[in-house]
């Protein structure tokens, strides 16, 4: 039990801000802006601060309320929450800060209302990294989603339906997670996930333990659109405004794989899930198709935010094969592979954001000659790119190196080639993309001439600095995924791994 | 027989359940899907509900008299409170969730005059 | 063995990356000083990279540690004898081409010179980096940089034709690429550290197949770069890259990074015992000869010198493969030799065809009648050599296929002798017509019969590196002391201190 208040300072605070926000708005609509930001980096401050905290002195524990669990409800910090949490909240911030320009262009007359579920999505997300508690996490999942859904119908023409389609599958996904922990609740009468995790060894026999089990795994994976439960997926980020993709895009997914990890290995323990049923090997095949599926569907698009839609289902199955590889080295790659995918992704849907903020082009085919009008967006999207496909120094070949060891390790010589095809196709990806861009038709240079009329034109600081921050980070952790690794997330795997 | 007489709760809610989802994924009329997901989120409530209640248990109110401090409580006395609790919580977010979708039920026939998915579908091509 | 820490491998390194951002910000305007930035690096990186050849040849290692990427496994880059001999031969081409490329760029009016010159430097911190890495990983790292900057490179001309080139050359490349990150793997699952040991780590480490098939996957994977028939695809149809690139990335950087961690792979990771123990050498030594006589006989049936020239750095690195693959000490030296000889002649060659490019548009072999007689000191230096190639002394060719030839006869396998003698007459048969059309044959068409080469900026790089050849043969161990280092890293690999 601790008494800093950082652990709840993460959520109350863009929580509160959210009410705030449409009463400034209502007085000063361009206060909204700062507030965000202010909310968000006290958010990330403290997340800094616990992850800090958590390094010295290992797990906190914080009772909400003062009500001692299992009673009342607990919100505990290991290695793993405060290493999700603090992507979340510096992702978030970062994206909030590159929303200025888009959205007074895209949503004139929504800014109060777009800040305000922004926030409600943050602070959804940050509860359920924080919470220890199942049945929190649950109301936590709903409120990111139905922000969610709300952010996305404020899109483009199909964004609605979408949405709608979204919020079909999300609910069948979330009503599931609920009954599994009523399954759950009605075998052991807890809702802690520590005490759970006490009292589930005994009853792992028991058909309704497994139910709710298979409950989770689905309502989750519909969460975390693991294939084939992808479907909402496209639509639903394609249509969404720029800033809305660029948050739930790299966020949505992660924090449901961090919920995955989280019942499988804290909540029902490893054993359970590979030595009583073969729960992990079948999710390593789910796994494997998502990549597969993800990366040749993606190869069928010429819209870029879709095609990067169809990669965040390749992705998230990368992060599914390291739970289901279920070994060191694959969960090692696995968590990694949260950070790593959360910054890529981030990297991407901001370029994307820039590119359709300065000239409306989404198709690939449009691009060409976009470098010499964008040459730093261009220049981050490759980078950017290029940690997609897993090219070393950049942070995506690390997480891949630890995937490909741990299914080295656990002997599934097929994982192995199915990770390697994976990135030899959004190689082919994200080339294609890359020729368009910085290649030009012979015809137009000879026109054009070396120094061609196009004249530099960036998207502005506000959406150019975010940009470059993530660019920088790509480049930068992959250095120091290393460290990370020995730091964070070797304490972050379970012991018995 | 026994079986389904016995824990004939569970079975409600199973059939509840599972017509709900088939409205969810089978109807194609965007209004008859929210009533699906609906009945689909009512039936969850009703197995926990249902998961709480004991015969001749009484409201969980405990009273406190003078000179009573020392007397046993027996939780078999009582109904569980918590999914009761739970489901508080839970009514309002199936509400939230609810109001979500009728406001984009309306944004989709304000776009397409239509709310059966297959028209949908066809007008966006 | 000695070891000392210094930060000068990181320095040389580091020097071309500078380099690139500086060019990237100098721009197209000011080409001069753009171009400044291109000698000043090579020269400084040069002078960087000979500062430490004293130190490895007083039997000395240079280390240099900078972080940990992985448990067990640190970005470290260690210069001993094999490491130092690559990275003299890279650093010191470097300067004659950047040379060149000024010349063969501004001749052609070529445009996109900026990134020509940036992504140039990139190459040669990826080349350097392959030549000091201390670990596999570390090497991995380089080599990918090596291969992504070399793509826009070969690309370069952005005809359809050119851009055929690239793809096919990442398609190649990216493929062997994963081959090399399965074997990575696979090696750290088996022993557990990735760090290069003279005569090899895997000793032991591992059932016999299990070891044949990495050795297999292993080939393949880093063959790719080295150009082995049958994956050798690539080399012939990059040609359509300038010229420069030609000559630095396809006869040295680029191909030889290939050879040079086939080599590493061999005898540092696999080392000569285990290879003898599992018949493992005999097979890549036939491989070998396989692709030395393949390659001779379709060189004789280009007409494009390029190409001619292409199938010929083929046939030579699989010469150097081969000499490796021996195992006898004087065929190791041989072969590691062969790498700057090579290096030297080969470069002459490029050259040539280049400055001949530039001056008539010519690119054929059938067109070069008496083209000697208008660029003499061109064709002298392409003489020289081809016939450095065919190994005629006394030029630097004869003194690494003479050691070669030793090295069959110590390893008692006559046949590999007879390969190599073959060799040497299929070099006779594709070079010869040239150097003889060329001079003793009447120009078709217009005739242009008087002193006309083309500028200095091309002609002194291609003459300097004929004369260094010429001179290297005649004494092996001048100015750069090559010899004495491969003779030292063959004596390290084999353990006679």
């Amino acid at each position: 039990m601790t008494t800093s208040p950082f652990p709840i300072l993460i959520i109350v605070v863009p929580l509160i801000s959210a009410f705030f926000i449409p009463i400034i708005g209502w007085w000063r609509r361009g206060l909204c802006y700062p507030l965000v930001i202010v909310a968000l980096s006290i958010s990330v401050l403290s997340s800094i601060f616990i992850l800090h905290m958590v390094v010295e002195q290992g797990t906190i524990h914080y009772y909400l309320g003062n009500w001692d669990p299992p009673w009342g409800i607990e919100y505990v910090i290991d290695h793993l929450n405060a290493f999700v949490a603090i992507i979340v909240s510096v992702i978030s911030l970062i994206i909030a800060i590159s929303s200025r320009r888009s959205v007074e262009r895209e949503l004139p007359e929504k800014i109060v209302y777009f800040y305000c579920l922004f926030l409600l999505q943050v602070t959804g997300l940050l509860g359920i990294v924080v919470t220890g508690d199942m049945f929190n996490l649950y109301v936590f999942l709903e409120i990111a989603s139905l922000a969610g859904y709300a952010l996305i119908a404020i899109g483009e023409d199909g964004a609605p339906f979408a949405s709608f389609n979204y919020m079909i599958y999300g609910t069948i996904g979330a009503c599931f997670y609920l009954l599994g922990v009523g399954y759950l609740y009605v075998t052991t009468g807890s809702l802690n996930m520590a005490d759970l995790s006490k009292i589930l060894p005994d009853l792992y026999h028991s058909k309704v333990v497994l139910m709710a089990f298979a409950f989770f795994i689905v309502g989750v994976g519909l969460k975390m659109a693991l294939f084939p439960m992808h479907v909402w997926l496209p639509d639903a980020y394609t249509y969404a405004p720029s800033a809305v993709s660029a948050l739930v895009a790299p966020l949505m997914t992660k924090v449901g794989a961090y919920v995955m990890i989280r019942i499988i290995f804290t909540v029902f323990g490893p054993n359970f899930s590979m030595e009583l049923i073969p729960a992990t090997t079948i999710l390593c095949w789910v796994a494997a198709m998502a990549i597969l599926f993800g990366c040749i569907l993606a190869l069928g698009q010429t819209d870029l935010k879709r095609m990067l839609a169809y990669v965040l289902i390749a992705e998230v199955g990368y992060i599914a094969l390291g739970v289901g590889l279920a070994n060191k080295a694959g969960l090692t790659g696995a968590i990694l592979h949260i950070l790593n995918d959360a910054l890529m992704m981030a990297c991407l849907f901001l370029v994307v954001g820039a590119i359709m903020y300065k000239g409306g082009l989404r198709n690939i085919h449009q691009f060409k000659c976009l470098h010499r009008k964008m040459p730093i967006t261009m220049a981050a999207f490759t980078v950017a790119a290029l940690s997609v496909i897993g090219i070393p120094p950049t942070c995506g070949f690390f997480s891949k190196w630890y995937l490909v060891l741990g299914a080295i390790d656990a002997n599934r010589w097929l994982f192995v080639a199915i990770l390697l095809i994976g990135s030899l196709i959004s190689a082919i990806l994200f080339f294609r993309v890359i020729e368009n861009i910085y290649f030009e038709p012979a015809d137009y240079a000879h026109n054009g001439g070396e120094h061609g009329e196009i004249a530099i034109d960036e998207a502005p600081l506000s959406m150019l600095i975010p940009i470059l921050i993530t660019t920088a980070g790509i480049l930068l952790l992959g250095i120091l995924s290393g460290k990370i690794v020995s730091i964070i997330i070797q304490f972050a795997v379970p012991a018995g791994l | 027989m026994e079986l389904i007489l016995s824990k004939y709760n569970y079975w409600i809610y199973i059939v509840l359940m599972m017509i709900g989802f088939y409205a969810m994924i089978g109807k194609r009329n965007l209004v008859k899907k929210l009533v699906g997901m609906n009945i689909f989120q009512t039936a969850i409530i009703l197995y926990f509900i249902s998961t709480g209640a004991k015969r001749g248990a009484t409201i969980p109110i405990v009273e406190h008299g003078h000179g009573e401090a020392m007397q046993a409580i027996h939780a078999a006395h009582y109904a569980n409170p918590l999914p009761h609790v739970l489901m508080l919580t839970t009514i309002v977010v199936m509400v939230s969730t609810f109001g979500v979708a009728l406001a984009l039920i309306i944004m989709i026939y304000r776009r397409y005059r239509t709310l059966e998915e297959d028209e949908i579908l066809e007008l966006r091509k | 063995m000695e070891v000392v820490s210094s930060t000068r491998p990181l320095l040389a390194i580091s020097v071309s990356v500078l380099a690139a951002l500086f060019i990237l910000l100098t721009g197209e305007r000011r080409r001069n000083l753009r171009e400044l930035w291109t000698i000043l690096a090579s020269l400084a990186k040069f002078s960087i990279v000979a500062s430490m050849i004293p130190i490895v040849l007083a039997g000395k290692i240079i280390e240099c540690t900078i972080i940990d990427l992985s448990p067990g496994i640190a970005l470290q880059f260690r210069v001993d004898a094999f490491g130092i001999f690559f990275g003299t031969l890279a650093s010191a081409l470097w300067i004659a081409t950047s040379i060149f490329s000024i010349g063969y760029m501004r001749g052609l009016n070529a445009r996109a010179q900026t990134r020509y010159f940036f992504c140039f430097a990139f190459a040669l911190n990826g080349a350097l980096g392959v030549a000091f890495a201390g670990n596999l990983l570390t090497l991995f790292i380089f080599y990918e940089i090596l291969t992504i900057s070399t793509f826009p490179l070969v690309a370069h001309r952005e005809t359809p034709e050119a851009i055929m080139g690239g793809r096919k050359y990442l398609a190649y490349l990216l493929t062997g690429a994963a081959l090399v990150f399965f074997s990575m793997g696979l090696t750290y699952h088996l022993t557990g550290t990735l760090d290069f040991v003279g005569g090899g780590f895997l000793q032991g480490q591992g059932p016999s197949n299990i070891l044949r098939l990495l050795f297999v996957t292993f080939i393949l994977g880093f063959g790719t770069k080295a150009a082995l028939i049958p994956i050798h695809e690539w080399l012939p149809t990059a040609m359509v890259a300038p010229t420069p690139v030609s000559a630095l990335l396809h006869a040295v950087a680029v191909v030889k990074a290939g050879v040079f961690c086939v080599l590493r792979v061999v005898l540092y990771v696999f080392g000569p015992q285990l290879l003898s123990d599992l018949n493992l050498w005999l097979i890549l030594a036939y491989f070998a000869s396989f692709t030395i006589i393949v390659s001779g006989m379709l060189a004789l049936a280009q007409d494009n010198l390029k190409r001619r020239l292409a199938f010929s750095t083929i046939n030579n690195l699989a010469i150097i493969i081969m000499g490796a693959a021996l195992l006898s000490p004087s065929a190791i030296i041989g072969g590691i030799f062969h790498i700057a000889g090579h290096g030297f002649m080969k470069i002459t060659l490029f050259f040539v065809a280049g400055a001949i490019y530039v001056k008539t548009q010519k690119e054929n072999v059938s067109e070069l009648d008496g083209i000697g007689r208008a660029m003499p000191i061109t064709m002298g230096s392409f003489a020289i050599g081809a016939m450095g190639i065919a190994g005629t002394p006394p030029v630097v060719g004869f003194i690494s296929k003479w050691y070669l030839c030793l090295g069959s006869l110590e390893a008692k396998e006559i046949v590999f002798l007879f390969v190599l003698l073959t060799s040497v007459l299929l070099d006779i048969a594709y070079f010869f017509p040239i150097i003889y059309n060329s001079f003793f044959n009447r120009p078709q068409g217009r005739v242009n019969s008087g002193f006309d080469e083309a500028s200095m900026l091309m002609v002194i790089p291609l003459t300097v590196c004929a004369i260094i050849s010429v001179i290297l043969g005649i004494a092996p161990d001048a100015f750069f002391h090559f010899f004495g280092i491969a003779t030292l890293a063959a004596k390290n690999i084999l353990g006679i201190c």
